[in-house]
């Protein structure tokens, strides 16, 4: 379960810069949940991500992973909880580290790193089999470095390890949108796959409508930092674009015709 | 201009690099593993030596002394770590605070005299210039090939277990390690004890082997660990990708730097010239990849004019 309460961020108070980020958000997920957020940009998308990864305090608000409050901890805390996949698949992986040691590392987390050995041989026989599930040919190159894979290769293996270890929660951040498009379906539908199996709890937000519609059995969307549509069970699964076009225009009034180009 | 005389200054060379190669492997965790640059080492490197020959000089016995030696550099790469981490003062500028810092505290140790003296037949030393051409086991250049050895194994070691891959994670991608529940504040910590402790241990070393140690004795200290790590990274960089043959990499390079410093002191190059000489040489050196960077990017677009 996640529970956000009243959850506020101002970025740059008191100057020019001034952004309310957050203002107010309300959200209660189930475990196993699939949640998918859209919204234009600076809706609050991906500072609701960061909010709930801990990248900052928040200015009021709390944050309740599985009845744990993990408002006060810092982000290398959460990450105990938390399985991320960011925007820039740069981002998720350590470059000039072989992948087998990438998740190594991933396979510790929330665990305490000791003297023990980084990793052992039982290990990279099961990082094998799971890397052949990816179907990307990796299962062989175990001990390549991470900087020498393709963006698409480096997104699956951020995914990976993200639930290498079973997160409480799953937070994935536009993570194919950089991506061609035929690897971002592909990664796409990994995440899927990997999300029912372990059935995650899972928190994805996306530029792209349709995705929005396809994944998840439940859709929020933002708009100025807060939740402007929470549609979930058989309504979601009948939505269509056109639909959602026509609430998104109902709450945002006068925007919609900049953030129709970017949303279509 | 006699040849024989630059010969005769090989051996001297060689040791003194050996010993140098230490500390340049010091730098070569912070500032390539940890993406760290630790101004810190221009005055580890004369703590350590300070700590040792007072501790030797007052009837400590040599591995004691040692040991404490390397203890007094970890703590100051603990300051730094903690101006770092814990005040949010810039890496090159908490390096900095505390080089100056142990300026005065290296003082005090040598009972605040510029330089203190360890006489090679008085007392038990590990290493001493004057033994550099017996052809023994008491020769500085077989004792340092062994410590540089060891010291090598210990770090393959440690930065293979899990503590320290989360090190190299955090140098690597500290978004990532932190996504990862690695506290990088503490393995920046961590890693700058490590590397300063070296830096001491390489001191102590040092200032036994030359017989004394000097207050200005680190000055420059982190250049010359760098132009090692440039010397090793452009000569081995392509041939080695075992981290403990990069770390011999960087030793070798620190060798390679004395004896090129003899070679141009031989072909007649005023001593007090020599640091204006090693820094634009490092600068010209950090500056590579830029420029190939810069040079790439010019003939991407030139192409893209074309087209």
């Amino acid at each position: 379960m996640l529970d956000l309460i009243n959850i506020r961020k101002t970025f740059n108070p008191h100057t020019i810069n001034e952004k309310v980020a957050l203002n107010g958000v309300n959200l209660h997920m189930e475990s196993g949940d699939f949640v998918t957020v859209i919204g234009g940009n600076g809706a609050g998308k991906s500072t609701i991500l960061n909010a709930i990864a801990g990248l900052w305090p928040l200015d009021e608000g709390r944050i309740v992973i599985d009845g744990q409050d993990v408002t006060g901890l810092c982000e290398y805390k959460r990450a105990a909880f938390i399985g991320r996949v960011f925007q820039d698949p740069m981002m998720g992986t350590a470059g000039n580290m072989q992948i087998e040691e990438n998740l190594a590392i991933a396979k510790r987390r929330g665990q305490k790193r000791g003297l023990c050995i980084g990793i052992t041989k039982e290990e990279r026989q099961q990082y094998k089999e799971m890397l052949a599930t990816l179907g990307l040919g990796l299962e062989d190159r175990l001990t390549t470095k991470v900087k020498l894979l393709s963006g698409g290769q480096r997104q699956a293996l951020t995914l990976l390890m993200a639930t290498l270890t079973k997160p409480k929660l799953l937070l994935l951040d536009e993570h194919t949108a950089a991506l061609d498009p035929r690897t971002a379906g592909k990664v796409l539908e990994l995440s899927n796959r990997i999300v029912k199996e372990h059935r995650l709890m899972t928190l994805m937000v996306t530029h792209n409508m349709k995705d929005a519609i396809a994944y998840g059995n439940r859709l929020i969307m933002m708009h100025q930092g807060r939740i402007i549509l929470d549609i979930s069970g058989d309504e979601k699964r009948c939505l269509t674009v056109p639909v959602l076009m026509n609430e998104f225009a109902k709450a945002s009034g006068d925007e919609l015709a900049t953030d129709r180009a970017l949303l279509s | 201009m006699n040849i024989s005389s630059l010969i005769s200054a090989l051996p001297g060379a060689t040791a003194q690099g050996l010993i140098w190669g230490i500390m340049a492997i010091g730098v070569y965790l912070t500032y390539k593993v940890l993406d760290f640059s630790d101004l810190t080492v221009d005055g580890t490197m004369a703590t350590g030596g300070a700590v040792c020959v007072m501790l030797m000089i007052n009837g400590t016995n040599l591995w004691v002394a040692l040991l404490c030696s390397v203890l007094a550099g970890m703590a100051a790469g603990l300051v730094t770590g903690i101006f770092h981490t814990k005040m949010g003062i810039p890496p090159i500028l908490s390096g900095i605070l505390t080089q100056l810092a142990l300026y005065s505290i290296n003082l005090w140790i040598m009972g605040f005299k510029a330089n203190q003296g360890i006489n090679v037949t008085k007392y038990n030393l590990l290493v001493s210039a004057r033994n550099v051409r017996h052809l023994g086991m008491d020769n500085p250049i077989f004792i340092m090939l062994a410590v540089t050895a060891i010291l090598i194994v210990v770090l393959y070691w440690f930065f293979g277990t899990e503590l320290g891959s989360s090190l190299r994670a955090t140098g690597c991608n500290e978004q990532m390690a932190k996504a990862q529940g690695i506290n990088v504040d503490r393995c920046k910590r961590i890693g700058l004890m490590i590397s300063n402790g070296i830096v001491a241990l390489s001191s102590a070393l040092f200032a036994q082997y030359q017989g004394s140690v000097d207050v200005n004795m680190g000055r420059g200290a982190i250049v010359i660990g760098l132009a090692a790590v440039i010397i090793s990274t452009v000569i081995f960089g392509k041939l080695f990708h075992n981290f403990g043959l990069k770390l011999m990499a960087v030793s070798i390079g620190a060798v390679l730097y004395y004896i090129v410093i003899q070679v141009v002191l031989w072909l007649g190059l005023n001593t007090n010239l020599l640091k204006l000489l090693s820094a634009l040489v490092v600068a010209f050196f950090l500056a590579i990849p830029y420029w190939t960077k810069n040079a790439k990017n010019m003939k991407r677009s030139k192409g893209a004019k074309h087209a």
